[in-house]
């Protein structure tokens, strides 16, 4: 299976994210450790398999965060990202440019 | 595993059984599934949520389907693709019965998400089941009251691969009353005196349909990962602006 077919949105991990997140992070920013731009979660590039996912930034394709899930425990290493932008509020507004 | 909530924080995203309350055949390979979920919160149209089958040895098999129905109908509609080698989808497309169970959590995302107060105008794109979530944001919008719709033009070009393949075809037909234009891309083969594209979708189909970048649209894109990233380079060749284009890729595993 070629890897382009298996890229897909940060959005697809929305599931994953919800268990390691008190937050629905989709629409949260993240600034890349590698190159700098900021992508909301949702538009970062997400590779999934059985155990977990890796997310990547669709500007340098730098692996911001990955996540897996082991027994007893789900492993985060989000070195990747050098600032998370959480939208505050009650409303979970999307940030609308 | 140890409890680390704090009181007042949302709890996590539990998995609940969903009865099945209805079954309708949209294609030769696509079936809508309609499902009742206790304490079901709501959706967002765009939303997803994940469906998980467990084997008698435990073995699990999880995957996403986006949501078909607005969040104006109450129960929540799946429209699953089957694909032949998948894990998951021939169970929902070919096993799955009313009255079974099935886990599923969600809603899930708020990236690829719209509503009518986001406004527009609004360009969907779609590719094969790609339409099932951009059709719970036109059921939304067809809901809402003309007043308001007036405001908002809408626009869907959807490619498949024949015309039987086309999802929810006789919905789609009727919409042009609604005031969403509709436009069909048959990419593999179409029916004697087709007056509608028959090719895939490119640059100048997405002029052609689309509006141009200075008009500002909201764009949401969706289905297979080449079709989705070859559309959204396209729009951003065209000049639209890369963060009003947002996309959801579907992946070959079902």
């Amino acid at each position: 299976m070629q890897t382009e077919e298996m890229r897909l949105d940060g959005n697809a991990a929305g599931g994953m994210l919800r268990d390691v997140f008190a937050l629905e992070v989709t629409t949260a920013l993240a600034r890349c450790a590698g190159c700098g731009s900021v992508a909301a979660m949702g538009a970062l590039l997400e590779y999934g398999q059985a155990m977990g996912v890796v997310l990547r930034c669709p500007t340098c394709d730098t692996a911001v965060m990955r996540m897996a899930r082991t027994p007893g425990w789900i492993r985060v290493d989000a070195s990747g990202i050098s600032l998370l932008m959480i939208p505050d509020g009650a409303s979970q507004a999307t940030h609308d440019q | 595993m140890t409890d680390l909530r704090v009181a007042g924080t949302p709890p996590r995203l539990e998995w609940r059984v969903a009865t099945v309350a209805g079954v309708h055949n949209e294609t030769r390979r696509a079936r809508t599934l309609v499902l009742e979920i206790p304490q079901w919160p709501g959706h967002r149209a765009g939303q997803h949520v994940d469906v998980r089958l467990v084997a008698d040895d435990g073995y699990q098999a999880q995957r996403s389907y986006s949501i078909a129905s607005p969040p104006e109908r109450s129960a929540v509609e799946l429209t699953v693709e089957r694909l032949d080698d998948g894990e998951v989808s021939p169970y929902l497309c070919d096993v799955l019965g009313v009255g079974d169970g099935v886990e599923v959590r969600g809603p899930i995302g708020g990236y690829f998400v719209w509503d009518v107060a986001q406004g527009g105008p609004l360009l969907l794109v779609a590719g094969g089941s790609g339409i099932v979530p951009l059709m719970a944001m036109i059921r939304h919008y067809t809901t809402t009251p003309d007043e308001q719709r007036a405001r908002i033009p809408v626009r869907l070009l959807y490619s498949a691969r024949t015309l039987d393949d086309v999802i929810y075809r006789g919905e789609l037909e009727e919409l042009s009353r609604t005031g969403v234009k509709v436009a069909f891309a048959l990419t593999r083969d179409a029916p004697a005196g087709w007056s509608g594209y028959r090719r895939r979708i490119d640059r100048a189909m997405l002029e052609e349909i689309g509006w141009p970048p200075s008009e500002a649209p909201r764009v949401f894109v969706c289905g297979p990962t080449p079709l989705v990233e070859n559309v959204a380079n396209v729009l951003v060749q065209i000049g639209h602006e890369p963060m009003r284009i947002r996309t959801e890729r579907f992946g070959p595993t079902g």
